[in-house]
């Protein structure tokens, strides 16, 4: 039988804010254990929030960023529940007025397997509202015990939810990556997954083709796009085998475990909270005019599916190179800034970008931002080849020791004597005398055997060290064997 | 010396006359006198009170003294003072000395006030009678077999019995305006928003204010102006101009219109009150005003609506008593959810319980429309009545409470005739208004009665005039219990 997957995500992106969302208490992570928790994050008696103005401003660009409708008027809630690492045994979060309403995300979904070809997909993002993170319970090192740890209590989350409109683990991953790549590239959130800056939770149900939708079960808090896919890929087929056997999907919470590759249950429908949501009364509706929208829209950068379109239509790259070339915000940078004006040479220069300066950073283990090479390092290696100063091989050469040893590719060029022969007056004279001083292979190339084109090619080559220009050689080579 | 006003207090202690450790320890020994019947104050900490009494003293010497430096004022219980056991008048902060100090405490401190000790309440402020505190019930100094009226029925009782120069109380539906009517003092609750919460240990946010309480409306206006202010820390604090409540204080009250509401003189009204509220009429009428019947139809769903949305609020609030971080843990328990409900069970008194599942039940998924989101649809029905009240009126007059003071123990176990007390109070705490209560008589027993003055927004000033000129003209705010 034929089963159609159905996915929804909840992406909580932990907001790039220096203080958190109702108190002044510093954000950074990896403080000892409770160094940043004051007397709001601790819940002491009579303490009050106060709304982070930064967090609301870095929800707005993502509303912007992703063509949704920002309220005007929004509303804080608490979400009562018992939990030691929840201080005031409620979350401030929104629940029926969220501060950003239904938008979209467009992705380029690469399927995991077989020859299919990337295309072009549009998930819509159901809403997307603030909340406070809680602590972190510690179990380890207390023998029995639970310690508390509140530094990330009231830390800022945007709580991106979409629709059910994944059908693959690969549109899953896709969506969360294009998020991810969003998030940091209107810089709202860092993306680090590690540290749990970008969680998601991951809905995930099946149905018959075109049927009614299925019991979803929801799997919790994946911090890697790697198990993500293995935890749908595991919970897909868990499911087909359980309705399959006679079984029926129970709504329900679960796990997913790395190590064993499976997911398991964390609780069932029944132990679902009643929260007892209501508006919080120690806040103020969130009122956002047209003018803090305007301010924070001129804020924001160029898009990544705006990008794309225009290095397809201006630069004349394909689909993949252009989704490549945007997959961050500092790839892009350094591709714009490598190719400058020189737009004729779009595609050589996101060929060096993808290829070698792409495979050089994953050998040495770096990103983007810290490629030892710069944008106008390489733009000026590219502007040689162009203008025929330097062969492609000579390029190689230039571009590893500028990887190595820095430096500009004129300096390299004149160092190395990596400079390309291109007088043609110079090449014709080289040309002559390897003519003349083999008559007899010249007469075999005239009676009809080309292939000695190539031996003519490698001596002219050998006589000038390498250096001549090929494209000009192999012309004048040609002119001159013709006779 | 104990019969001052804060003025006269404060000419003494700036013309050197007495100074604030003498004065301090003056109201130290009677304290030590009659606390001990009273129980009107559950923390003293004289080394502290006279370390300030020192300080005000430096600051008496140095000319640089306020209208409030070196007067000893009681705080209630409920505000976080740095330093001091801040217990809520429960069980459930009976270890908790607060590392921080409310806005109100530090507006008092600002003004060189010396903080005397903490004032007994109702458990978290629930309660009409003082009965509910895990302290002991206060008695009233008129006659102590009765109540003081709650919750701030310890600084009422404190205040009429002379053990401090003025008090700070506390206003969710009455807890101010009670205990000042039950006690025979005046008392002062704001419009919602003029003094900060912060700090403040909150019971229902949005209808929880701070206000003072003392023998004279000429001293409220004085502890009002310290006590009032913007605080950033409080999202619900109202940023206004800093104003001189004291400004209209001796103007005539030719011309004052006063609306009796009908509702206010209906049936459940004892005689005894109602007689010397008139008189209280008979007299303003010589002093210029006149009177205009209005109605407030609502009044009767004030009480309603306030035991829905107050619990419901107070559930949440209190939350953050679970034993984990700070105050009352049970002893024993067998795991978390155990230790929650120990905790919690022993160190809530019945009358909390009672609210806190009041409070969860109204906003359970189910009955959240029916009790929550209707109660704050008639709380908008009571708000409106006043506006339309104000189109006749400048200030509302009438009893504060239906009765004099009771016996101790004689509505304990039957809550709602307790909840009843609160009839003409509550509706002004829905609608965020201002609200005071000055002595006007005995009923009785010769137990004193309050009038209540209803003031529309920001009116405080105004209110305090026509408070003034009645104290000008009776002498029913000077009159003391014997001891």
């Amino acid at each position: 039988m034929q089963w159609e997957i159905v996915i929804g995500l909840e992406v909580h992106a932990q907001l790039s804010t220096n203080s958190k969302i109702f108190c002044g208490a510093s954000t950074a992570f990896g403080a000892e254990p409770n160094t940043q928790a004051d007397a709001v994050s601790l819940a002491l008696p009579g303490v009050l929030p106060v709304l982070n103005k930064g967090a609301v401003e870095r929800a707005i660009k993502f509303g912007l960023a992703t063509g949704a409708h920002i309220a005007p008027r929004s509303v804080f809630a608490r979400k009562n529940y018992f939990y030691p690492d929840l201080p005031k045994g409620y979350q401030i979060s929104q629940f029926d007025l969220p501060v950003v309403g239904q938008g979209a995300l467009t992705i380029l979904v690469e399927p995991l397997s077989g020859n299919a070809k990337p295309y072009e997909k549009t998930v819509r993002i159901t809403r997307a509202h603030l909340e406070e993170d809680a602590g972190k319970s510690l179990h380890a090192d207390f023998h029995g015990m639970t310690g508390i740890d509140l530094n990330r209590a009231g830390t800022p989350l945007l709580e991106i939810v979409s629709e059910p409109d994944m059908r693959s683990a690969a549109e899953a991953v896709a969506y969360a990556k294009a998020l991810h790549t969003l998030v940091r590239w209107i810089g709202i959130c860092d993306g680090n997954m590690q540290e749990g800056s970008f969680r998601c939770d991951v809905n995930v149900s099946v149905r018959k083709p075109g049927g009614e939708l299925g019991t979803r079960r929801e799997i919790k808090n994946l911090n890697s796009f790697k198990f993500m896919q293995q935890a749908i890929d595991y919970e897909v087929q868990w499911q087909i085998d359980t309705i399959e056997n006679g079984g029926k999907v129970q709504q329900a919470t679960i796990l997913f475990d790395p190590d064993s590759g499976e997911t398991r249950m964390m609780r069932s429908k029944e132990d679902a909270h009643d929260y007892r949501y209501f508006p919080d009364p120690d806040l103020l509706p969130l009122d956002i005019g047209s003018d803090w929208i305007d301010a924070v829209r001129a804020t924001l950068p160029e898009l990544p599916h705006d990008k794309q379109a225009r290095y397809v239509n201006d630069l004349g790259l394909s689909a993949y190179d252009a989704s490549v070339l945007t997959s961050s915000r500092e790839m892009a940078d350094f591709f714009e800034a490598a190719l400058g004006d020189a737009t004729a040479q779009a595609k050589i220069c996101a060929n060096w970008i993808i290829g070698e300066v792409s495979a050089q950073l994953n050998r040495d283990g770096l990103d983007m931002a810290q490629c030892p090479i710069t944008a106008q390092q390489l733009g000026g290696m590219l502007t040689r080849i162009a203008d025929g100063t330097i062969s492609n091989s000579g390029a190689k050469e230039v571009f590893r020791t500028m990887w190595a040893e820095g430096g500009d590719a004129d300096a390299i060029i004149e160092a190395k004597g990596l400079k390309q022969v291109s007088d043609s007056g110079a090449i014709e004279t080289l040309v002559d005398e390897i003519i003349a001083a083999n008559a007899d292979k010249v007469a075999e190339y005239r009676s009809g055997k080309d292939k000695l084109f190539g031996f003519f090619v490698g001596l002219a080559m050998k006589a000038s060290k390498g250096k001549a220009n090929p494209a000009q050689l192999n012309d004048i080579l040609k002119q001159k064997l013709a006779g | 010396m104990f019969e001052s006003s804060l003025k006269q207090l404060g000419d003494a202690l700036r013309a050197k006359k007495i100074s604030s450790v003498e004065l301090t320890q003056l109201y130290l020994d009677r304290i030590a006198t009659h606390n001990p019947e009273l129980n009107a104050y559950v923390t003293l900490n004289p080394e502290m009170s006279l370390a300030q009494a020192r300080t005000a003293d430096e600051r008496l010497a140095a000319g640089s003294a306020e209208a409030l430096t070196g007067i000893p004022v009681a705080q209630k219980d409920i505000f976080c003072a740095k330093g001091w056991l801040t217990t809520c008048g429960s069980k459930m902060l009976h270890n908790f000395v607060s590392p921080y100090d409310a806005h109100v405490i530090s507006q008092f401190n600002n003004a060189g006030a010396i903080n005397l000790g903490k004032t007994n309440m109702d458990e978290f402020a629930m309660g009409s009678s003082n009965e509910t505190s895990y302290y002991g019930a206060v008695k009233n100094p008129w006659d102590k077999t009765r109540v003081p009226g709650g919750s701030s029925g310890g600084t009422a009782s404190a205040v009429a019995a002379r053990l401090c120069a003025a008090a700070t109380g506390t206003d969710t539906g009455g807890s101010i305006r009670q205990p000042a009517a039950l006690c025979g003092i005046s008392g002062l609750k704001p419009t919602y928003g003029v003094c900060s919460r912060y700090g403040m240990i909150a019971f229902a946010s949005s209808l929880d204010q701070a206000g003072p309480m003392g023998r004279s409306a000429e001293d409220l206006a004085l502890l009002l102006n310290t006590m009032a202010g913007f605080d950033e820390r409080d999202s619900t604090s109202l940023q206004r101009d800093k104003e001189d409540y004291a400004r209209d204080l001796n103007k005539p009250l030719n011309g004052l219109r006063i609306g009796l509401p009908k509702e206010f003189f209906a049936e459940g009204l004892g005689s005894d009150v109602a007689k010397a509220v008139e008189a209280a009429i008979a007299e303003y009428k010589k002093l210029g005003a006149t009177v205009v019947d209005i109605s407030l139809p609502n009044t009767r769903l004030s009480i309603p609506v306030y035991y829905v949305l107050a619990p419901a609020e107070a559930s949440s609030n209190l939350s953050r008593f679970d034993g984990v971080r700070y105050g009352y843990r049970a002893p024993d328990y067998t795991d978390l959810a155990d230790m929650y409900e120990q905790s919690r069970s022993q160190g809530f008194g019945a009358e909390v319980k009672r609210r806190i599942m009041i409070g969860t039940y109204v906003l359970s998924h189910g009955y959240y429309d029916a009790y929550y989101i209707q109660a704050q649809k008639i709380r908008r029905l009571i708000a409106q009545d006043f506006v339309e009240a104000y189109k006749h009126c400048d200030v509302i007059m009438g009893p504060t409470s239906p009765s004099t003071a009771f016996k101790l123990g004689e509505k304990g176990d039957d809550p709602v005739q307790m909840y009843l007390s609160d009839i003409y109070t509550i509706a002004v705490n829905l609608a965020g208004l201002p609200g005071m209560s000055i002595p006007c008589g005995f009923g009785e027993n010769d137990m004193p009665v309050g009038l209540q003055i209803i003031g529309n927004y920001f009116d405080e000033a105004r209110m305090l005039n026509v408070a003034h000129q009645y104290q000008l003209a009776t002498d029913w705010h000077s009159r003391a219990p014997q001891l």
